[in-house]
């Protein structure tokens, strides 16, 4: 097993990559996307725990994870899809109606 | 019947409300109903609040008519009433002044009539509850409740700019007693410190030994916190200006009420307790708030002078009236002291009437404007007289009560910094300038205005409104001893613990045990 | 508190009583039933008898008490009546209290006595007035106030009926308030007496300090430790005398006087010329002793005497109207009773007061009736030869001409005779005092012969033409204001002589004028005997003063009485010769008649800057100081409020990174201890 640095920064990497996406990116699709990409990191780095520790019960966090990523995606894009209908764009530049 | 023999004091308080929230049943359109319950509820207060002045005993304790009962025992905050023969006399003012309010309101309001009558009630009870307050917190609740009334009566039914008048004065209000709140707070953790349990009955606190000696100490910024709340109400100079917005764009009643009695709550306040918690720090302030008191007088009747809307320039005269009040309460002795308290009296007659005075003209004439008025007195001889009766209780000349309560103050005020009496001592003859001119212009020389020609003189019930008043004028200015029978063992109480010495001889609590904290 | 030793009267307080009374019927009857627009205005004769009986019951009583007090022993000559107690706080006790002592006794005589008179006079006066019975409720009210004033047992009580005449003053100024400058006139009168007033309370409040009484036997019994203490004694003296200087007209506040003619005649013959005026030389006779122990407040009181004598003088000199001439002679009249005081004879001011009150009454009435009769004219250039039309006028305005003269026997010689002598040797007095008092008198009595020359002797200066003075009347006064327009039909008859209801009390007053100088006959004085109880000072002589200068003072005034009306009945003969004497020195008659313009110089002095500075207050610090701070609060919340709002971007990804750095912030702070 490599040392467990090695997985963790690939995690972070990943992690940081989807931060970095979420606060930047206008298309509200790729934001959807990035934060997958957040999820995702976040189960690997469960999974790397776990194999570290000898505990498996990172392996189940993973499947909640992924069970709530799933429905948060689907949720998010109705949402995607109900703010395309209402406001004919999905550039979050153009999203400003909280704005006070 | 017994329960009322021994609460006879939330009966007073409670009763207008009670009477309101009864008369909600009456429909919003049978205007005549309403104006008719709200009278006599008004007239029902004043007379029950008659029993006090038999049942309370000038030789007797300090507070009498006591309550006591739990409210908020995790806080140590009870609900206690009881009166002085301070506090008498302006209940008595207030239930006096009510039922006059609502009959020269009848005329004058005609949109959303039930509202109006019952806010009318609502604030009596608001303003009976801070008279009889003992607790202090319970205090400042009523001095808050006042507000709310006040606001809506200002901000719906009043003039052209009655937002931001009713904004200004409730915030102004506001703003001045959130301090005092805090202050009250740090009076309770003293009390707990001191004596170890939270208190917030004044006559605990009056026990409390508090550090004093220069602006930074705890007494300093402890009375500072309360004088600003009360300053604000009084109104004294220079935090006077939301008056002449409220009173101008008050309606009549609101106009009358806010004179004569919310004014007075500065100077109960300061009685009751800026002065008897923080003797050391009266002492310090005593001379800045003589000035200020002085600087009242001299520049309330300046400005007075000047003024072209005969609202904004009562409005003025009470300022000025009012600094002859903190004059006489900061000179520290008994005939400052017994003229402040009678002044305030005076002031809420007086300007009351006034205030009801200009509202009739404005019922006529609907507008304010001075220069629009001109030989009245030709058209409306009877209100050209019970004007001129209210500008000589205005202006103290003997033999009206104006004159009892100025020449008290003024004597006072001699014991006590004779240079500032003489300044204070021009405002007699600003205050005759601005007074005589201005019922010059109005009721004197000839009618110039063909609109004025037309005018009826005062009706059955206007007359029944200033009759109360005028008669009180002279009886107060004639035998003013019946009231100095009742506040005089008060006031000597009030100077006794005002003194610097009273810290000195500090008594274990007095009151029942609270739940311990 | 009044000692044992004085004797209770239950009686006293139906003094003052009566006419409050009086005041109460009339007026609340005026007020009920005749305020309504078209009701029957009750006729002056009613409301008049109904006054006249009031103040004529409180003379009858005075009479009857003046009686008692006559009949006790000298050192016992004291009523005290004590209704309650007015105020009790602390040290300071005032009882509803009344001393009738020799002093007040004069005083209530000449009030009530002459009082009557003028009601009886009024009665006629305002028989076409349109309102009379507020007139007689005011006349009433009036009364009252003054026999308060005079009856009180303490200063506040004093005060009390002080404060009360000048209240009525400016009612009855005022009284034809329709036209504008006849109620200027009234408030000018109540503010400037309200200046005096000023240094009244204040002297009271000194008075209370020193002596921790207001009563006046509390503070003669205190006089004894006062005395160690003259500064104070001093000021009190001074800042009671502010007060005098107000309601007696003195200079610098006498201006009110002369506007106060707008009044009805009855009203300037009572208030500003018999009683109300003659209040300060009240006080000062009652406080005596305080005064005598304060020599320079003495001096003080003399030489503004003397000043506002010779002053006063001066203008009259030059005045056409005939009210105007009498009230700057009220003026200089009251100038010399002040003087009087001023050198320590305070009995010779009193009695002054008590003449002048005959004559000058009696000439405001008799110019009431040439002004009457005359319809409504009040310009003396206009007059002349009333002689012959207004006889029993003429004769009595004569008699009031000569006792103002100071010709004997009549009662202004023996009164102002006693002033001059005092003035030169009391041993507060001076020469130079005296000087000026005689150079007044001959001022006097030439003004006065003037007046008297340019009214009744002569040819007339009038045409009578009916329906010119009419129209005149009603357009001075209008038609409704008292009825004057009805004068039609009696116009045509001309100038006439008054009704006897207005004679009666003339001539009534003109005995008086006549005799009344015998109760101060020098070295016989009744008066003097009679005010020993309350007057304490002896009269003594100044340093290197004979006795017997007096009897050659004397000769001197009556010369020079004799000597000015010789001249000046010689210069009016003749008006055409009197008005280029006047023409030769035009800027001195231009300041005389323009009153030294001394109006203009308190316009400019006080009133305008005070007017000023106030708008400037209003305008630059109320509206644009305080109002601005307190805007300023509402503004600055609301920018701030603006301020936070740039936060709120409603950019999800904004926001998205700030919770991050928030949350970045906590943990960090938690874990490494960072901020």
């Amino acid at each position: 097993m490599p040392d467990s640095w090695i997985v963790l920064s690939l995690c972070s990497v990943i992690f940081f990559i989807g931060l970095f996406g979420v606060l930047v990116r206008r298309n509200v699709l790729i934001l959807m996307m990035c934060i997958e990409l957040m999820l995702n990191a976040v189960n690997l780095t469960f999974v790397a725990y776990a194999r570290q520790l000898g505990d498996l019960s990172g392996q189940m966090a993973v499947f909640f994870i992924i069970t709530v990523a799933a429905a948060e995606a689907a949720v998010g894009l109705g949402l995607v899809v109900a703010l395309y209908r209402t406001l004919r764009t999905v550039d979050t530049d153009d999203i400003r109606l909280l704005r006070g | 019947m017994a329960w009322f023999e021994s609460h006879w004091l939330s009966t007073i308080t409670f009763l207008p409300a009670a009477w309101a929230f009864a008369g909600l049943v009456i429909p919003g359109t049978s205007k005549g109903a309403i104006k008719n319950w709200t009278l006599a509820g008004s007239i029902v207060t004043f007379l029950v609040s008659l029993k006090l002045y038999g049942a309370f005993d000038a030789a007797g304790a300090e507070f009498q008519l006591l309550e006591n009962a739990e409210w908020i025992p995790s806080l140590a905050i009870t609900y206690r009433l009881g009166i002085d023969g301070i506090s008498l006399w302006l209940i008595l003012l207030t239930t006096f002044l009510t039922p006059m309010v609502i009959l020269a309101s009848f005329n004058s309001i005609e949109s959303r009539v039930k509202e109006y009558y019952f806010l009318l009630l609502a604030l009596e009870t608001g303003m009976l509850g801070a008279f009889v307050a003992t607790d202090i917190f319970l205090f400042y609740v009523f001095w808050e409740m006042m507000l709310i009334p006040m606001y809506f009566l200002i901000g719906i039914w009043g003039g052209k700019d009655r937002i931001y008048a009713a904004t200004k004065f409730f915030l102004y209000t506001m703003v001045g007693s959130l301090l005092m709140l805090v202050a009250i707070f740090y009076l309770a953790y003293q009390h707990k410190l001191q004596f170890g349990v939270f208190s917030t009955s004044i006559v605990d606190l009056y026990n409390l030994q508090l550090a004093s000696g220069g602006f930074w100490s705890v007494q300093s910024l402890l009375f500072l916190a309360f004088a600003l709340a009360f300053a604000i109400k009084v109104p004294l100079f220079p935090l006077h200006t939301w008056l002449p917005d409220a009173h101008v764009q008050a309606p009549t009643a609101g106009s009358v009420i806010l004179a004569g009695v919310l004014l007075k709550m500065g100077g109960y306040g300061f009685i009751r307790f800026a002065f008897p918690l923080f003797p050391q720090a009266v002492t310090y302030y005593q001379v800045p708030f003589m000035i200020l008191g002085t600087i009242a007088i001299i520049y309330g009747a300046w400005v007075a002078m000047v003024q072209p809307d005969v609202k904004k320039l009562v409005a003025y005269s009470s300022v000025s009236h009012m600094g002859y009040v903190i004059l006489g309460l900061f000179s520290m002795n008994a005939i400052g002291a017994t003229g402040s308290v009678y002044q305030m009296l005076n002031h809420g007659v007086s300007t009351g009437g006034l205030f009801l005075l200009v509202g009739m003209i404005y019922d006529r004439r609907h507008t304010r404007d001075i220069s629009q008025f001109g030989g009245l007195a030709k058209t409306m001889p009877l209100f050209a007289i019970s004007l001129m009766i209210m500008t000589l209780s205005s202006v103290a000349l003997p033999g009206t009560n104006g004159f009892i309560g100025e020449f008290l103050i003024l004597l006072g005020a001699w014991q006590a910094v004779p240079g500032l009496t003489v300044i204070a001592a021009l405002g007699v003859v600003f205050g005759a300038v601005y007074m005589l001119w201005l019922v010059q212009r109005m009721m004197f020389g000839p009618i110039t205005r063909k609109e004025n020609e037309e005018l009826t003189d005062m009706s059955w019930r206007e007359i029944a409104v200033m009759l109360p008043l005028i008669v009180a004028v002279f009886a107060m200015g004639i035998y003013p001893q019946f009231f100095f029978n009742k506040m005089e063992p008060s006031v000597n109480r009030f100077l006794a613990r005002s003194m610097p010495t009273a810290m000195a001889k500090a008594r274990p609590p007095t009151t029942v045990a609270v739940t311990e904290h | 508190m009044h000692n044992d030793s004085t004797t209770h009267s239950a009686l006293i307080a139906w003094i003052p009583l009566l006419p409050l009374l009086g005041f109460l019927v009339n007026g609340l009857w005026y007020a009920l039933f005749q305020t309504k627009r078209g009701s029957k205005k009750a006729s002056s004769a009613v409301t008049g008898v109904i006054a006249t009986l009031a103040i004529g019951g409180a003379f009858a009583v005075s009479v009857m008490l003046f009686l008692t007090l006559k009949a006790m022993p000298e050192e016992q000559r004291a009523l005290q009546q004590n209704l309650f107690t007015w105020m009790r706080v602390g040290t300071l006790q005032v009882d509803m209290a009344f001393t009738l002592d020799t002093l007040s006794t004069l005083f209530t005589l000449v009030i009530t006595g002459v009082g009557t008179l003028i009601h009886i006079y009024s009665i006629g006066y305002m028989s076409h007035d349109a309102t009379p019975g507020k007139f007689f409720a005011y006349l009433n009210l009036f009364c009252f106030a003054m026999l308060m004033l005079v009856l009180g047992s303490s200063l506040p009580i004093l005060f009390l009926g002080w404060e009360g005449v000048g209240l009525c003053s400016y009612l009855l100024i005022g009284y034809w308030y329709t036209d504008m400058d006849k109620a200027s006139a009234g408030k000018k009168a109540f503010i400037v007496n309200r200046i005096g007033d000023l240094g009244f309370l204040l002297g009271m409040f000194m008075i209370y300090t020193v002596f921790n009484t207001l009563d006046f036997s509390g503070i003669q019994a205190g006089m004894p430790a006062a005395v160690s203490n003259p500064g104070a004694l001093t000021l009190i003296a001074l800042l009671l005398f502010v007060g005098c200087m107000g309601k007696s007209a003195q200079i610098p506040l006498f201006v009110w006087l002369p506007d106060a003619m707008a009044g009805p005649t009855p009203v300037s013959a009572l208030i500003h010329a018999a009683t109300m005026v003659t209040s300060g030389i009240y006080m000062i006779a009652r406080l005596n002793f305080i005064y005598s122990a304060s020599p320079s407040a003495l001096h003080v009181v003399a030489v503004v005497g003397a000043l506002t004598a010779f002053f006063a003088a001066t203008i009259a000199v030059v005045q056409t109207d005939i009210k105007k001439i009498l009230a700057y002679s009220t003026v200089s009249q009251l100038g010399y009773m002040f003087l009087g005081c001023g050198v320590g004879a305070y009995s010779a001011g009193v009695f002054h007061v008590i003449t002048h009150a005959f004559f000058k009454a009696l000439l405001f009435l008799g110019a009431g009736s040439v002004i009457h009769g005359m319809h409504e004219e009040q310009n003396i250039l206009k007059m002349g030869g009333l002689k012959s039309k207004m006889p029993v006028t003429f004769a009595v305005f004569g008699i009031g001409w000569l006792a103002i003269c100071g010709i004997p026997p009549f009662s202004g010689f023996f009164s102002k005779d006693e002033i001059l002598w005092q003035a030169y040797a009391s041993a507060h007095g001076s020469p130079l005092l005296y000087g000026l008092a005689a150079l007044t008198a001959a001022m006097t009595a030439f003004y006065m012969t003037r007046l008297f020359s340019l009214t009744f002797l002569g040819k007339p200066r009038f045409a009578e033409q009916p329906s010119y003075s009419n129209v005149h009347a009603i357009a001075k006064h209008g038609i409704d204001d008292h009825g004057h327009g009805d004068h039609g039909s009696e116009s045509k008859k001309g100038v006439h002589e008054s009704p006897a209801v207005m004679t009666g009390p003339l001539i009534a007053l003109a005995i008086l004028s006549a005799v009344g100088g015998l109760i101060g006959i020098p070295h016989a004085s009744w008066l003097d005997e009679w005010l020993k109880p309350v007057i304490h000072t002896g009269h003594v002589l100044r340093e290197g003063v004979a006795p017997t200068t007096e009897w050659v003072l004397m000769g001197v005034s009556v010369t020079l009485a004799a000597v000015a009306i010789a001249f000046a009945m010689g210069l009016y003969r003749d008006l055409k010769r009197a008005e280029s004497l006047a023409l030769k020195h035009p800027a001195l008659h231009k300041l005389l008649v323009n009153k030294w313009y001394v109006d203009e110089l308190y316009e400019a002095l006080f009133v305008k800057p005070i007017y000023a500075l106030s708008v400037g207050l209003w305008n630059g610090f109320d509206i644009a100081v305080i109002d601005r701070v307190v805007n300023g609060f509402g503004r600055v919340s609301l920018w701030t409020g603006q301020a936070a709002r740039m936060a709120q971007t409603g950019s999800i990804q904004m926001y998205a990174f700030m919770i991050l750095a928030g949350l970045v912030a906590s943990v960090g702070y938690l874990i490494y201890g960072l901020v």
